[in-house]
């Protein structure tokens, strides 16, 4: 009860916070052309829902962020399944890893742009780029601890190599897969509207940063605030999937004096 | 050496070094004893001597050094499902995502018909676990004891001609253990495969076996082979096993 009080007086705070903004735009404590009033903000953003714009922008982000992601997820878990379990793998790849993953992934763009363009080849590969390594690395630990006499039970009931890593040890590891692919899920979106935001000429960051240049700063905040929208709405769908994939490991972990 | 005729599975020369820090440390030498149809062995030595490792070739999960095991004649060289080893973490090898009944179904692959029949047979050596009502519960929700015979069912179902119980008993009160150790027996007379059994307690071994396989020395090798331990007078045994003890 006490956690569902402080939710509701969260969202009030939300409310006050834009309750204030609109107080000081209107009153003009802040300079309305930088911070216009939150009922014009409002209205532009139904504006742009209403001629279908924003639809249309936010389709074509997630689409190419999902495709992104949907890759990165691909390549990081089976490269990570394999490296989770052999040594010679790991040490292998490490040094490269080590390398690259502490890159900012916007350095890359420009290498991107040189080589695949600035259409959505090259905004899917740095997406990509960006969330394999908090999917792969997490799927590195999530196999690494596994416990071997699951994986030794696996071997001595004959279970096959494929069959004992998509039965035994890829579940046993789906916890901690399940944290690099919400690490991976928020990247993706970061790195959608920067890379729209640096070569493009659709989606939610190209809009965003064309309402900026074309000074509809309401406009602007419209776009800002349906992508922290989208944002709050992806992550609760994850969230959504992972009590349903992990219900077992909820219950398994669950405080019984929550 | 004695050893029953027509052995089912047969240790022969088993030695095993592992690859460490300081070189090449040997941790079994020289291992021979069989195990005969409906066996029931005792696989007794000092901690950490290599009755696990010991096991863990017997079920092909590891290859000897030197020697081999053969069962039935062919030499195992691959894990080997028919050599059904227990593990004494069972709890760490329970699916926590299956329920209980899924766990003893676990990579047993049939489907139709033949997977219901299957789940019949599951829920039926349940029942005789007396777990029947606990079927559909996830392993974590079941008591040490209960996980137990889960991994025990788990193994039996498969009909292994050979059960390897690395110290079956070490996690479990003494209620639940004696409990356990009459089901074992029970279901052993019911059912045809062999039984080798690590085990710590003198008690177990004497209650339980018809052999006594005795480890000792580093590296371990075969200190001796006690026949009917239950006809030996408790004391003897025990000293035969103080004087393992002392050497080791």
């Amino acid at each position: 009860m006490k956690a569902a009080g402080a939710r509701v007086l969260g969202y009030g705070l939300v409310l006050l916070l834009l309750a204030l903004w609109e107080a000081a735009s209107v009153t003009r404590l802040l300079d309305p052309f930088y911070f216009p009033p939150v009922h014009e903000v409002a209205r532009s953003l139904f504006a742009s829902l209403r001629d279908g714009r924003l639809a249309r922008a936010v389709l074509t982000s997630l689409g190419r962020g999902f495709v992104g992601f949907a890759g990165a997820a691909v390549l990081g878990v089976g490269l990570g399944a394999i490296a989770g379990r052999h040594r010679f793998v790991r040490a292998l790849i490490d040094p490269l890893l080590e390398l690259l993953r502490p890159l900012p992934s916007p350095a890359i763009i420009p290498v991107a742009i040189l080589l695949l363009g600035i259409d959505s080849s090259m905004k899917i590969f740095i997406i990509g780029w960006a969330c394999f390594f908090p999917i792969l690395l997490n799927t590195i630990d999530g196999v690494r601890s596994v416990p071997p006499a699951l994986v030794e039970t696996a071997r001595n009931f004959g279970l096959r190599y494929p069959e004992s890593l998509f039965t035994v040890v890829l579940p046993a590891a789906l916890p901690v897969i399940f944290t690099g692919l919400r690490i991976a899920l928020a990247v993706m979106l970061i790195l959608t509207v920067a890379t729209e935001m640096v070569a493009g000429s659709n989606g939610i960051g190209f809009l965003l940063l064309e309402a900026e240049r074309t000074f509809r700063i309401a406009d602007m905040y419209g776009f800002i605030a349906a992508l922290a929208l989208v944002g709050y709405a992806l992550n609760h769908l994850f969230l959504l999937v992972d009590r349903r994939v992990l219900a077992w490991h909820h219950a398994m972990h669950k405080d019984p004096a929550a | 050496m004695t050893g029953p005729a027509n052995a089912i599975l047969d240790v022969r020369g088993v030695g095993m070094m592992f690859d460490g820090a300081g070189g090449r440390p040997s941790v079994l030498e020289d291992i021979s004893f069989e195990i005969g149809p409906r066996d029931v062995v005792g696989l007794v030595g000092e901690s950490g001597c290599g009755k696990t490792t010991l096991l863990r070739i017997m079920a092909g999960l590891l290859r000897p050094t030197r020697g081999e095991v053969s069962l039935a004649g062919v030499p195992i060289v691959r894990p080997e499902p028919q050599v059904c080893l227990v593990f004494q973490h069972y709890a760490a090898t329970l699916l926590p995502w299956r329920r209980a009944i899924d766990n003893v179904m676990f990579g047993l692959s049939a489907r139709g018909a033949e997977r219901q029949q299957l789940r019949q047979s599951a829920l039926a050596l349940l029942e005789r676990m007396g777990l029947a009502a606990d079927a559909q519960r996830y392993p974590w929700e079941l008591s040490g004891g209960m996980q137990q015979r889960v991994a025990l069912a788990r193994a039996l179902i498969r009909r292994p001609r050979v059960l390897l119980l690395d110290e079956p008993f070490s996690a479990v009160d003494e209620r639940t253990r004696a409990g356990i150790q009459e089901l074992l027996l029970t279901l052993h007379r019911e059912e045809t495969c062999s039984i080798v059994l690590v085990t710590h307690d003198l008690d177990e071994v004497v209650h339980l076996s018809r052999r006594v396989v005795v480890l000792a020395g580093r590296p371990a090798r075969v200190q001796q082979i006690i026949d009917g331990p239950a006809g030996v007078s408790r004391e003897s045994l025990r000293s035969h096993l103080s004087i393992v003890r002392g050497r080791s």
